[in-house]
């Protein structure tokens, strides 16, 4: 990446797109090699009792009569003009199948991140300000049993909590209906977007709380207060930009992780999102579906990670000065 | 613990009203451990009061409570600070706030963590004035402006629109200062505020400060480890140990005539650039807080001590109206002559005819840099080389090729007649074994997770040169050999002192019988009691094993102790190279001379400091 | 999470004798805390829940005992029937062993692999570096769970594809640890010095820097197994097992999850049990970063 140095801001997200691309790139093949190369998926799809011109005529279908190379630009240059083939299981183009599933995921991913985002951040800088004081050790506790959790637990046990056993606050399951939209339904939404908010929370501010205590015990901080100025100033101006660039990368990776998370806690709530997607596809052996939500998954990973790498280059100026 | 109270009489050093008044400062620990005790002293308006210690001896712990500030975990339990009537410790969190960066302002150790790294400089510097209450913009930038003019920084809006990575550690400094007399203060203390910068750069740092503490009649505490800057900077001198003042007076008294056993043992252990000594360490260590002994504190390293010396912690002695010492003997050690301590230096003649080491037009470089330009060096049998740089001058570098450490370089390196593979890995293992590398800092050359005894031993292993209970044994008598017992090697290295491990790493560089040695800094991040005893040591075993020694500094004073010839290094080019007494005491390049005259020492700042403050007095002068 | 550099220009003349610290005292001086305690308490519970509950169990895995969902009452047992009208109590006795050995053997070949990973990329400071992390970052695009179900689904629900899965997964998660610990240990002065003596490679990963990042790799160890643990049960709740009705805390969940409102039993053990298992082996993993983190303080006091 040497021919690129330089070029400031621009020069800085132009190779982190062109980095993000080589990694799309060699996910790309690495889900076609998996999901192609690993037997016969016609095979795989008709089961044992295929007959020739069945399988035939569904390898056609597939597109696997012409070499694997061939295959996978064949299937890359789907991708990129927006094609990503035919459900199996449907005989519905993927896009159509996987549209409103995206957008359900999306509603869910995104809820989730905008409330557990400044929470987490407020809850790990209180902490840190508070320091082995009653409010960090309970927090910390508990964001410590919380992030321990799997979240299909906590998804079970919110269940059990908030719509059966103890209290019937919400409904059990989230079943949007087809054609009509997840914010139609904001009972439906609250138990997994709560699980989702559970999920993440606990390692933000976990990273929160540690990044503040050590900008709160820096030599700048220190000279802030002996400056003489106003605790409010030397909080939000001298500390929080500071504490702020390492928690980038940990929300991003967290996020990403959501898109990830949605899988089992879609099956707990019965909610039409990619997640529950993936599962039927993966059952279904619906392979191009499974293709089209691997690489979709894999891109929300690349794009948080890029977009995290530039919020800390805009807060950390001895990075941005560099470039 | 005891606090003893000071009479009246012996605090009356400074004449009129001081500007500030500290009587018998306490700070503990919060589970109560003492870590300073019993502390008074006063500054008088436009005069610097010199803190000078060792690590640990809670030099900046006394500093920082001047503001009404204390570190985590720290909290001022008893006595009274003064500044001018007012009572700082009656004082509540907003009115410290008031206090801190108007009356009594703070210049930090390190100005590289110090200024915040995401905020741009002039915004710093205008926040200091707006946080005490002047708001108005025009007004605030003409003030910085000044500011910036003062301490010789540009004032235009670009530089200060610069984050502080922008600046050089120098130009970071004066950031600090600028931000210290942006208010005019009353007091200004100064935490080692030239630590880390190069002496060039040194020197005009306090050149500052003086200036600024005289024009603005500022009283000012300058807390730092080094005699040499204190002098160069201070009226009056503390000197700290273990928690406690143990003298106070005039710096010229304290460096001539001084009082107390532990002051003299330090003037002792300073390095001269004209004097040519050899430097005399301190045996022993500091004893750390909650373990200092009952009575006097220095007394288990003292030479002068007797039974009475542990019975109580001795009371400041009045040696003279502004002189006074925590010494029982006082009035006995003030007499002796300082120049016993330190022989002048003797070192043995190096047999020209075996050069152990050449290098023959090494040309280095870093990437594509060319940092090392064309060096020329031949070491003797039994010579000590010293190669003497500031910052970045390529020293290290030089040191690191011929250890194989730094593989970038071309031209020729010889031992004796083996041409050597710019890497380590590349030469042969006797090769490697001939060669032995000391690292500066002793926190990271020894791998924390192995005994002392396996990292001494590793090169026995390694060269295949004994294994097993033969290899113990050689381990236990290198260690002895290095002043340590063969207990040691049971340790680990956080056991250890900074001084014990650096012995450490020369008992596991010389286990394998080297001819050449490379020491790269090896004192730099001791104290100076240590830094000459280790200096002790290597003279020591240098004239026992005849060694040929590189010994890389950036301590000009420090080579006239140490090293026959001496290589002044400057920007990847040796600049000057020969004998080293003529070359510090003649020497022929412009660089060298600002070298010379920059680096702060006891004779050239005793004499400029009573000539530009005092009226001079009798016996300023020694050299 | 930070990196916790070690303050080099220290104390001179200061005697602070502080222990030296091995992994295996690390581990000890970490029960001093109750939270390691409490942890280790937890996960020795389950463990023994899962090892020895098998032999405890009243029957057998597969014996009907009386209609799906019955209370245990009306069907002679502890804890009710399942969907199957199997023993509840029984199944859950059994249904341990398996998620734990999978997580177990899964999470130390990952953590193994990570670490050797990590150490290379971070001593090779060079293009092998850039190279093992980015193929690092491809790895990490895909989520553990997702990578897990489409490996089940291409290849079918057996224990070989189901370790082999979290420990690529979990690889790249633990050599990005590895090398962030590393990276300032290769720095330092004593690997210097070895290399200078001519040590070789392999001899510097394994005896110089591996046992100094041996504190955060248990530390990370401990939250992989979680987090395999966790992985583990998802995948048979989400009904990717090698037998959809064996005695398994995942299936039972999953399965008996319909009767929460009236026989919760059958869902509620194995839910506890996973929570319990992965709260205390989360408790252990933060004991030990406490405990090394105290220790770096003491060393850091003067």
């Amino acid at each position: 990446m040497k021919f690129l140095r330089g070029g400031g801001i621009a020069g800085f997200i132009t190779r982190r797109v062109l980095l993000g691309l080589l990694v799309m790139f060699l996910v790309s093949v690495i889900v076609f090699v998996s999901t192609q190369l690993l037997g016969d998926p016609a095979r795989a799809i008709l089961g044992r009792d295929a007959t020739p011109d069945r399988l035939a005529a569904l390898q056609k279908q597939l597109n696997l009569d012409s070499s694997k190379v061939g295959q996978y630009f064949h299937w890359l240059g789907g991708i990129l003009h927006g094609d990503l083939g035919t459900s199996l299981a449907s005989s519905q183009p993927v896009t159509q199948v996987l549209g409103a599933r995206i957008a359900n995921s999306a509603v869910l991913v995104v809820l989730a991140a905008i409330f557990s985002v400044p929470v987490s951040i407020a809850i790990g800088s209180y902490a840190a300000l508070r320091r082995e004081k009653l409010f960090d050790t309970l927090s910390s506790n508990l964001m410590l049993v919380l992030a321990a959790l799997p979240e299909f637990v906590v998804a079970v046990l919110l269940v059990i909590l908030l719509s059966t056993n103890v209290l019937h606050l919400l409904p059990a399951i989230s079943p949007v209906p087809p054609g009509t939209h997840a914010w139609d339904y904001p009972d439906e939404l609250v138990m997994p977007v709560a699980t989702l908010v559970i999920a993440v929370a606990p390692y933000v501010s976990r990273i929160m709380r540690a990044s503040m205590i050590e900008v709160l015990e820096s030599d700048y901080v220190e000279m802030a207060r002996l400056k003489g100025l106003p605790e409010r100033t030397v909080l939000i101006r001298h500390a929080l930009p500071n504490a702020i660039g390492p928690v980038f990368q940990v929300i991003a990776i967290n996020l990403a992780y959501l898109a990830g998370g949605v899988v089992v806690i879609e099956s707990v709530f019965n909610y039409p999102g990619i997640g529950l997607g993936l599962v039927d596809a993966v059952t279904n052996h619906d392979i191009p579906v499974v293709q089209a939500l691997a690489m979709l998954i894999a891109a929300v990973y690349v794009v948080l990670n890029l977009l995290a790498d530039v919020a800390t280059i805009l807060v950390t100026p001895r990075l941005r000065t560099r470039l | 613990m005891t606090t003893d109270q000071l009479p009246a009489s012996e605090a009356e050093s400074t004449e009129g009203r001081a500007a500030v008044t500290v009587r018998d400062l306490v700070i503990a620990t919060t589970s109560g451990t003492e870590v300073v005790q019993g502390v008074s002293f006063e500054i008088a308006p436009g005069e610097v009061l010199g803190v000078v210690g060792e690590s640990g001896s809670g030099k900046t712990t006394v500093g920082l409570a001047l503001l009404g500030h204390a570190r985590r975990g720290l909290a001022i339990t008893g006595g009274t600070i003064l500044l001018g009537d007012q009572d700082i410790r009656a004082m509540n969190d907003a009115q410290l706030r008031r206090l801190r960066g108007s009356l009594v302002s703070y210049v930090p150790q390190d100005p590289a963590s110090s200024l915040n790294p995401a905020l741009r400089i002039g915004i710093q510097l205008r926040e200091v004035l707006e946080a005490h209450g002047q708001t108005d913009a025009k007004t605030n930038a003409a003030r910085i402006a000044e500011m910036m003019r003062e301490v010789a920084l540009p004032d235009d809006p670009a530089y200060l629109k610069r984050y502080p990575h922008q600046l050089s550690g120098g130009q970071q400094q004066r950031v600090g200062l600028a931000m210290a007399f942006a208010n005019r203060p009353r007091l200004i203390v100064l935490d080692e505020p030239t630590t880390g910068l190069d002496v060039t750069t040194q020197s005009t740092v306090l050149a500052t400060v003086r200036e600024l503490a005289q024009i603005h009649d500022v009283a000012a505490l300058y807390v730092t480890h080094d005699l040499a800057v204190v002098a160069a900077v201070a009226t009056r001198v503390a000197v700290m140990y273990a928690g406690r003042i143990v003298e106070l007076g005039p710096a010229d008294k304290l460096f001539e005539s001084s009082g107390h056993p532990y002051t003299r043992r330090l003037v002792g252990a300073i390095p001269r650039l004209a004097g040519g000594r050899s430097l005399v360490g301190i045996p022993g260590h500091a004893p750390s807080p909650g373990k200092r002994p009952q009575g006097c504190a220095f007394a288990p390293r003292c030479r002068l001590r007797i039974d009475e010396c542990e019975a109580e912690v001795p009371p400041m002695l009045e040696i003279a109206s502004d002189h006074a010492s925590r010494c029982i003997r006082a009035l006995e050690v003030v007499d002796f002559k300082q120049d016993e301590y330190g022989d002048p230096v003797d070192l043995p003649e190096p047999d020209t005819d075996k050069p152990v080491l050449t290098l023959d037009n090494v040309v280095g470089y870093y990437g594509s840099t060319e940092v090392l330009h064309s060096i020329n060096l031949t070491l003797e049998q039994g010579e000590i080389l010293a190669v003497v740089g500031e910052s970045g001058s390529g020293k290290t570098t030089t040191a690191r090729s011929i250890a194989g450490l730094h593989h970038s370089w071309t031209g020729s390196i010889r031992l004796g007649e083996t041409e050597l593979a710019p890497a380590a890995r590349a030469r042969s293992t006797d090769v490697r074994r001939q060669i032995q590398y000391i690292f500066q800092n002793p926190y990271g050359s020894l791998n924390p997770r192995k005994t002392i005894g396996e990292s001494v031993g590793q090169p026995l292993g390694i060269f295949k040169i004994a294994s097993g209970k033969k290899a113990d044994a050689m381990v236990g008598e290198m260690l002895e050999q290095v002043s340590l017992s063969a207990s040691y090697a049971r340790r680990y290295p956080d056991q250890c002192s900074g001084g014990e491990r650096q012995r450490v790493a020369i008992a596991r560089a010389l286990i394998s019988k080297p001819s050449v040695l490379i020491c790269d800094e090896i004192t730099s991040a001791l104290d100076v009691s240590v830094q000459a005893a280790i200096v002790e040591l290597l003279g020591e075993l240098q004239r026992e094993l005849g060694l040929s020694m590189v010994f890389v500094t950036h301590n000009l004073p420090l080579v006239r102790s140490i090293a026959q010839k001496v290589a002044v290094l400057a920007d990847g080019s040796i600049v000057e190279y020969g004998d080293t007494a003529e070359i510090l005491a003649n020497p022929q390049q412009e660089y060298t001379r600002h070298l010379i005259s920059d680096t702060p020492s006891l004779e050239t700042a005793t004499a400029e400091i009573t000539a530009a403050v005092a009226p001079p007095t009798d016996g300023a002068h020694q050299a | 999470m930070s990196q916790t550099e070690t303050a080099p220009a220290l104390a001179e003349g200061v005697d602070t004798p502080t222990p030296a610290v091995g992994s295996s005292t690390l581990l000890v001086r970490s029960l001093r805390l109750w939270r390691t305690r409490i942890g280790a308490l937890l996960t020795l519970i389950l463990v023994f829940v899962a090892f020895v509950g098998p032999l405890l169990a009243p029957h057998a895995s597969d014996e009907f005992i009386a209609k799906p969902f019955s209370s245990g009452s009306a069907s002679g047992t502890v804890f009710g029937t399942d969907y199957l009208g199997y023993d509840v109590l029984s199944r859950f006795l059994y249904g341990g062993r398996g998620i734990l050995l999978t997580a177990l053997v899964s999470t130390v070949i990952g953590v193994v692999l990570g670490v050797v990973i990590g150490l290379v990329a971070a001593y090779a400071r060079n293009a092998l570096d850039d190279v093992l992390m980015r193929l690092m970052d491809v790895i990490m695009a895909f989520p553990q769970i997702m990578l897990a179900l489409v490996a089940v689904s291409l290849v079918g629900a057996k224990n070989s594809v189901i370790i082999f899965a979290i420990a690529l997964t979990t690889a790249p998660r633990v050599a990005r640890v590895a090398r962030g610990a590393a990276q300032p240990v290769v720095e330092r002065d004593f690997i210097g010095a070895t290399e200078a003596m001519g040590m070789s490679r392999a001899r510097i990963l394994s005896g110089e820097l591996l046992p100094n990042i041996l504190g955060p790799m248990m530390v990370e160890a401990t939250l992989r197994l979680t987090y395999s643990i966790a992985v583990i049960a998802a995948l048979a709740f989400l009904g990717l097992a090698a037998n959809p009705d064996a005695a398994n805390w995942g299936i039972m969940i999953q399965k008996n999850q319909v009767a929460l409102a009236y026989e919760p039993w059958g869902a509620l053990l194995p839910i506890l049990a996973i929570a319990l298992l992965t709260m205390g082996t989360g408790l252990i993993g933060d004991g030990i970063a406490r405990t090394a983190a105290g220790i770096d303080r003491e060393r850091g006091e003067e």
